[in-house]
């Protein structure tokens, strides 16, 4: 009995110490940040596009316009695409295939952001520059390369999603004469929407929290962009550009920067954990 | 949920002798090796630690941190020094000229390296020069142009000029690179050139100087600065009123565009610190910057 | 014109195989740039031989030595805590709205963007703490980044064992520890192997929470207060500075290698455990 209490607090005491790590960041990010949204204020904070931190101020519309605008591109390119991986390979291959596929599409995942921020810039940089302008460096470019880094997450969750649809749902369809596309459209794509939905939200996730594939194709500039051949600079940018010499208020205003990162994607977690309990 | 502890030997033997047993062998043995690996491993760990503290080398290195500038430079002079002095270890990291100096401050490293000056409440940290260095305004080299003014690389600089038709070029909008705003290498441009004036928010920006290089090298219709010292045949520096950012131009100050690279300290240097800069001013420290591409300070 | 079932079925299935034959052809042109242009440079005196003139010419062997050394005793630090954490949670509590607290934030800390994690760990080990920039500062960052993805998956496999076994150990008298010894953790093992695995291959292409926190020195680290930088950091700076493109593609090329047997290392020993012990 007297081990096992032992026992019992040597755990208890990791779990807490966990959780202190944990969260500690939290803490951490909202002590450090927190003053200086009080100092400038939350709506001066979020809209106001002019971000001289050496002058005092602190404005990151650009660069929250900039993350989004990323972002949205990212889900453009990455979600049809893999949305359709995953429909092709749970759905229209046959086993033999989709051994050979799955794997190799898990393979995406293993490739490092940094490495696909290095062959963006050296092929698809140039590539924009020289056929639609700009100094390639941009929001395309952004939102090519992050859609690229997130099909992994999106095919893989989807394809989950999909398989758990039982296959009852599909023979039922089938048997009253539906084609096998029509079964996907109407029966299995709804009846796994929930999970697909998380894969989104998730890749939107990953997308919004990218830093250095981003600081290495996107150009970094501090605008509001007018085009998508224009240079611009994220939230998460931002912060690895200038977290090495801030201190103040500079630093604060980054950890501010991280705050509101923080809550975008608890905001999303959150999204994602709400529908998947829904359904 | 509550066992009866005294049961659980029986159990023990029961569950030990049963034929119908839970899956897989006897865990205990599993995890108790499982354990002991993490033992082991800690105990390296410590013992990496310790040793680290108790031998010929140094429990803390000599780290040297700040401009980029500098970087290649004091990589180059830490390699040497450390192969004449083995047993010193000096790791040498980048981050940009304000970076350094907020770590040499406040104790993240030992030293700061810098490509500005000083300034307002940094006057307080002691500060040695070791090496003169100019600012090369560089453009690709299919870029028919070969000087420019002050005044015109201002003009650009500040978004007022946006194409190269200004210049007589085949009209293309000027790719406008800089570096962030802690970089030492801008802080002394936008003494030296701008002014007063701000650089456009619409310039894309890159935080080191081999990463301005790269993009310029790459786009034929990019200006940009780096440090004199590190240009190289992919790029071409642009002549400054008439002159060119070579050595000599430099260190006769008749290229306009100098500044000083200087390392900085919290207090004044002792021990292996001193060790190092007084390698570093030495003549053969010295004559390792020039050969590098920069003008000594001796 | 209304298109019959079946050719519009045929024309999807146009569309989505051409999509998914697009995305093919973008990770086969990735991993064939990377292996034609970087295997060629992973040599033996590549892996074994230090970078010389900042990375232009040389071999990679102290970044290699740097990234085991942080990944290590950054997986060393948080396994016994997740694990940990993990059993504690399932076996020894009750469900509730603390437990599900808990998830909830291992979830949103497991999904914060790395550069945060990078600004904590140097604003707090670096600078605060006074480590400077160190292998300790960097495993311990990593360690509170791989904690959740620790936890998560942990838990997931420990709740999967069945509780028909528990509770026939219950009867038959076993204590709680014996029950997570000899029966929860067997059965969960693959899952929480995995879990680590995950988080070491994850460790290793992590770059914006180490270059801020591990920082980038050249040389081999030896003792926890050494700077370092790892294969991505390493990795990183070349290709921005344009160093050197072959190395580049090397260091990319070790990389990818390297996470990919990760991978397989965990896939065939969660196969080979599966079949131990189910």
């Amino acid at each position: 009995m007297q081990r096992e209490k032992f026992i019992e607090r040597v755990l208890l005491l990791l779990a807490l110490s966990s959780i202190a790590s944990l969260a500690l960041i939290t803490v951490f990010i909202f002590l450090e940040g927190f003053p200086l949204i009080v100092h400038t204020g939350l709506t001066n904070f979020i809209a106001s596009a002019h971000w001289a931190p050496t002058k005092g101020h602190f404005g990151i519309l650009a660069m929250i316009i900039s993350s989004v605008l990323v972002t949205l591109g990212a889900m453009v390119l990455g979600v049809p695409l893999g949305l359709s991986c995953a429909i092709v390979l749970a759905e229209f291959s046959p086993q033999p295939l989709k051994l050979v596929l799955k794997p190799t599409l898990e393979l995406l995942a293993g490739i490092p952001s940094v490495v696909y921020g290095f062959l963006g810039v050296v092929w698809l940089v140039p590539l924009i520059r020289n056929h639609l302008g700009g100094p390639g460096l941009s929001l395309l470019a952004a939102a090519v390369i992050l859609g690229i880094m997130i099909l992994p997450t999106i095919i893989s969750i989807s394809i989950d999603a999909l398989s758990a649809v039982p296959d009852i749902y599909r023979e039922g369809s089938i048997a009253l004469g539906a084609t096998l596309w029509q079964t996907v459209r109407r029966v299995v794509l709804p009846a796994a929407s929930s999970g697909i939905i998380t894969a989104v939200i998730l890749g939107m996730g990953r997308a919004i929290g990218e830093t250095m594939a981003v600081i290495m194709v996107a150009g970094n500039a501090l605008q509001i962009p007018t085009s998508i051949l224009d240079p611009v600079r994220t939230l998460t940018s931002n912060i690895a550009l200038e977290l090495g010499y801030a201190s103040g208020r500079h630093r604060e205003a980054l950890f501010a920067t991280g705050i509101v990162l923080f809550i975008i994607i608890m905001v999303l977690n959150l999204s994602a954990t709400l529908i998947t309990r829904r359904r | 949920m509550s066992n009866p502890a005294k049961k659980s030997a029986d159990a023990d033997a029961c569950l030990a002798g049963d034929g119908a047993s839970p899956p897989g062998p006897a865990l205990p043995t599993f995890i108790r090796r499982l354990s002991a690996s993490w033992a082991v491993a800690i105990i390296l760990g410590v013992m990496l630690l310790l040793s680290g503290c108790g031998s010929e080398v140094s429990s803390r290195p000599l780290s040297i941190a700040g401009s980029t500038s500098v970087q290649p430079f004091a990589e180059k002079l830490a390699e040497i020094y450390m192969q004449e002095h083995p047993g010193v270890r000096v790791d040498v990291q980048g981050g940009g000229s304000s970076a350094g100096i907020y770590a040499a401050e406040h104790g993240a490293a030992d030293v700061g390296a810098s490509s500005r000056e000083l300034l307002g409440e940094e006057k307080k940290l002691c500060e040695i020069p070791i090496a003169y260095d100019g600012i090369a305004v560089i453009v690709h080299p299919s870029n028919p142009l070969t000087g420019m003014t002050v005044e015109e690389i201002r003009q650009i600089f500040v978004g007022e000029v946006t194409d190269w038709r200004a210049f007589g070029l085949p009209a293309h909008p000027i790719d406008l690179i800089t570096r962030e705003e802690g970089s030492g290498t801008r802080e002394a441009f936008e003494h030296l050139v701008m002014a007063k004036r701000e650089i456009t928010p619409r310039a894309l920006v890159q935080d080191s100087n081999g990463a301005v290089r790269e993009i310029v090298a790459g786009d034929p219709s990019s200006i940009g600065f780096i440090s004199a010292g590190l240009v190289d045949e992919r790029v071409k520096a642009l002549a400054i009123n008439g002159v060119l950012p070579s050595p000599e131009n430099i260190k006769t100050h008749a290229y306009q565009l100098v500044r000083r690279f200087i390392l900085v300290c919290r207090t004044a240097p002792v021990g292996p610190v001193k060790d190092f800069i007084d390698f570093v001013l030495s003549p053969k420290g010295q004559k390792i910057l020039e050969k590098e591409g920069l003008v000594g300070v001796s | 014109m209304r298109l019959s079932p079946q050719l519009t079925q045929t024309l999807v299935k146009i569309l989505l195989w051409a999509l998914t034959g697009l995305t093919l052809l973008i990770l086969i042109f990735i991993i064939v740039d990377i292996s034609v242009k970087g295997l060629p440079q992973v040599t033996p005196a590549f892996l074994f031989s230090e970078p010389v003139d900042m990375g232009r010419h040389g071999g990679i062997f102290s970044t290699i030595v740097a990234t085991a050394y942080i990944t290590l005793l950054a997986i060393l630090l948080a396994s016994p805590l997740g694990v940990g954490t993990a059993i504690y949670l399932t076996e020894y509590t009750r469900e509730g709205w603390a437990t599900r607290l808990i998830r909830f934030g291992a979830e949103c800390l497991a999904g914060v963007p790395s550069i945060i994690l990078g600004l904590f760990g140097f604003v707090l080990f670096v600078l605060k703490l006074g480590f400077g920039w160190s292998v300790l500062s960097g495993a311990l960052t990593l360690a509170i980044m791989v904690l959740p993805i620790i936890i998560r998956t942990s838990e997931e496999a420990i709740k999967a064992v069945p509780q028909e076994y528990r509770q026939a150990c219950y009867s038959l008298g076993m204590s709680q520890w014996q029950i997570v010894t000899r029966i929860v953790l067997p059965s969960a093992l693959p899952g929480i192997t995995t879990g680590i695995m995950l988080s070491v291959g994850r460790s290793l292409g992590e770059t914006a929470v180490l270059l801020f926190t591990a920082g980038a020195a050249l040389r081999t680290p030896i003792s926890l207060f050494d700077s370092g930088r790892t294969m991505a950091v390493h990795f990183y700076i070349l290709a921005r500075e344009g160093l050197s493109m072959p190395n580049a593609y090397g260091t990319a090329a070790v990389l990818v290698i390297s996470i990919l047997l990760i991978n397989l290392v965990a896939y065939t020993l969660m196969q080979r455990l599966m079949k131990r012990y189910t």
